[in-house]
């Protein structure tokens, strides 16, 4: 067991780090002027003197070898320390720090619903009984997977705040104005979830303990909650920790759509302006939350299923 | 991991059980004198199940049409996309106009047939990169195994335990902005899946007897690999082509509504929702409309892919 901790955490610090290397990577070998990416911010600099140039590559310490400035660059990185944006003109640091209350709460919010709609989905459809209402619900998740995150806000925004006004457009107001991008965002992974979740709770109850259980005179609310949640629940588990990939998406584009102030708007700005601190910074942030939450999951994984065995060789699954 | 490698993974395989399987059925009496592997024959058993699977043959006839109109969107509309009406500023859909006017008085319609040219080519170059560099990657791995099998696929899983995004942004980023940037940012991402299906493919063909056969035979590895092997072991990574087809419309039209896409006024898909966004509370249709189309594309292409999944001889 403590060999399955150890194995998984270590997986994990690797998968951070090479992700962290790989951006530096691509962010300073590819074609493209370094100093024009890192200090002109999309902007040419044909207002700067050559002198000039050497001086700002001296204090960003762009006069280095590359691997002198990534080892600087990982020290400072393990110090959250990111450098100063040159977008922005502070440090990376301060600007994260003032938006990532939004996204937490945006994110937490969006948790909630997605947990919400995929038990009430899936539960629906596993106990519907009629034909065309079952066959009517077990295709919205399909449906929903091909939506693409900015067309649900899109018309979340047009319904609830041009047609009926219910909700704020934009800005961060209190609880309503995260209502609708938390939506936005959990639409997507919880189609997913929910498929997963309807066709493995099928499974389970086509198992024979299921049939021994019914046998033994179990009323079917206890069959439900003593033998198909829990085994059904497992592999819907170790989705839960993949959708977030999806959910870091759909949070750029809630953000985007919606205009708050959160580190997804700031991604899509950073990018927008060819921030190579900023993007390096939220990159490693986002790559460290999902990594931490699937190692959560990993790690919890045994207690839920006490079958599972603990082969170490289990990134990415 | 991406959406597809769970919807491969999870969904496709049990998605339907008591589906009539396409390729097992016996020939029914009346088909017995063609040659059952002829194209003739072929040709009635493909028909005669998209006549038993309209859903299917709505979603093939929504995406030859829809590649029809980036070919020649001639064919559609004879309408300029970029022509300005200026007595026609956000006029809701008639017969003149069937999907509106926008903000400048540009014909909606038009703008969307000569866009789904550039939304067409940003995906084949996206799912193209993917495939080859997938593959490439998945035959050298399943193939030589030991130390290069060993370091791929540790990239590969660090690769595909990272959302795919944040690599696609970082892309971008250094790539600038542009529509074959954006494609090449969002084929990468899709790179591992195409990787790992690649590999367990290749591992399970090379233990069959032919490949043993061929050895004993003295034919060279790289006419082994390229005659016997990669052949064999395409029929899974076509499907998750076919599925990466829908996602990478829906990535890339992410990216280009996000701002990083072709600049105006070439316009994709995502670009015209992004414009039609600006105008959302005064002209909904601007925004419902292409929206439409686009679920529709990503819709239609995960169906033809789990269809041909699920048909696959496994």
């Amino acid at each position: 067991m403590t060999r399955y901790i150890l194995t998984r955490i270590g997986q994990a610090i690797l998968v951070v780090f090479v992700t962290y290397t790989l951006t530096f990577v691509i962010l300073n070998l590819l074609p493209g002027d370094p100093v024009q990416i890192h200090l002109g911010a999309g902007e040419p600099l044909t207002s700067l003197t050559p002198l000039q140039v050497t001086q700002l590559k001296r204090e960003f310490g762009l006069n280095h070898s590359l691997g002198h400035q990534y080892l600087v660059q990982l020290w400072h990185a393990l110090h959250f320390n990111f450098g100063i944006s040159p977008s922005l003109q502070e440090p990376v640091k301060t600007a994260i720090s003032q938006r990532i209350g939004t996204t937490a709460k945006l994110g937490a919010l969006a948790l909630v619903m997605m947990l919400l709609l995929t038990l009430t989905l899936s539960y629906a459809t596993i106990v519907a009984r009629w034909r065309w209402l079952r066959a009517l619900l077990i295709r919205i998740p399909a449906v929903a997977v091909s939506i693409p995150g900015y067309v649900v806000g899109l018309a979340l925004l047009d319904f609830f705040s041009f047609k009926i006004h219910i909700f704020p457009s934009t800005g961060t107001f209190g609880l309503t104005s995260y209502i609708l991008p938390a939506l936005t965002m959990s639409l997507g992974p919880s189609a997913l979830l929910t498929q997963v979740l309807i066709s493995s709770s099928e499974k389970t109850l086509r198992e024979p303990f299921i049939h021994t259980a019914r046998a033994k005179g179990l009323t079917n609310a206890q069959v439900q909650r003593r033998h198909v949640v829990r085994n059904a629940a497992l592999p819907t588990v170790t989705l839960l920790g993949l959708v977030l990939a999806q959910a870091v998406m759909n949070a750029v584009i809630a953000e985007t759509v919606f205009g708050m102030s959160g580190l997804g708007r700031l991604a899509q700005e950073a990018v927008q302006g060819q921030d190579v601190e900023l993007v390096q910074a939220l990159v490693l942030i986002a790559a460290t939350v999902f990594v931490v939450v699937n190692l959560i999951v990993d790690l919890l994984y045994p207690l839920l299923d006490p079958r599972i065995s603990h082969t170490p060789n289990v990134v990415g699954r | 991991m991406s959406i597809n490698q769970i919807l491969f993974d999870e969904i496709a395989p049990q998605a339907s059980p008591q589906g009539p399987t396409l390729p097992r059925d016996p020939a029914p009496p009346g088909a017995q004198e063609l040659d059952a592997r002829s194209w003739k024959a072929r040709l009635v058993k493909s028909s005669r199940y998209l006549l038993r699977h309209p859903g299917l043959a709505l979603a093939i006839l929504f995406v030859v049409v829809v590649i029809l109109s980036g070919f020649w969107p001639g064919l559609f509309t004879s309408q300029s996309p970029v022509a300005i009406h200026p007595n026609d500023l956000l006029k809701a859909p008639s017969w003149s106009h069937p999907f509106g006017t926008d903000a400048l008085g540009r014909d909606m319609f038009s703008r969307l047939v000569h866009g789904s040219r550039l939304s067409l080519e940003g995906t084949g170059v996206a799912v193209a990169f993917a495939c080859v560099v997938g593959l490439l990657l998945g035959t050298l791995s399943g193939f030589f195994g030991g130390w290069v099998d060993a370091i791929i696929m540790r990239l590969i899983d660090v690769l595909l335990s990272i959302p795919a995004l944040l690599f696609a942004l970082t892309l971008v980023t250094a790539l600038g902005f542009g529509e074959i940037q954006v494609a090449i940012a969002v084929g990468f991402g899709m790179c591992p899946g195409f990787a790992r299906t690649t590999r367990s493919e290749v591992l399970r063909v090379r233990t069959l007897p032919y490949v043993e056969a061929a050895r004993t035979g003295g034919a060279s590895w790289s006419r082994i690999m390229l005659r016997h092997v990669l052949p064999n072991s395409t029929g899974p990574v076509a499907a998750l082509a076919v599925l990466d087809i829908g996602t990478a419309v829906l990535v890339l039209s992410t990216l280009s509504f996000l701002g990083f896409g072709a600049p105006p006024p070439a316009t994709d898909w995502g670009g015209i929702v992004s414009d039609g966004s600006q105008s959302l509370a005064i002209a909904p249709y601007l925004v419902l409309l292409p929206s439409l189309v686009i679920c529709l594309w990503v819709f239609s292409a995960n169906h033809i892919g789990l269809t041909i999944r699920q048909h696959q001889d496994r």
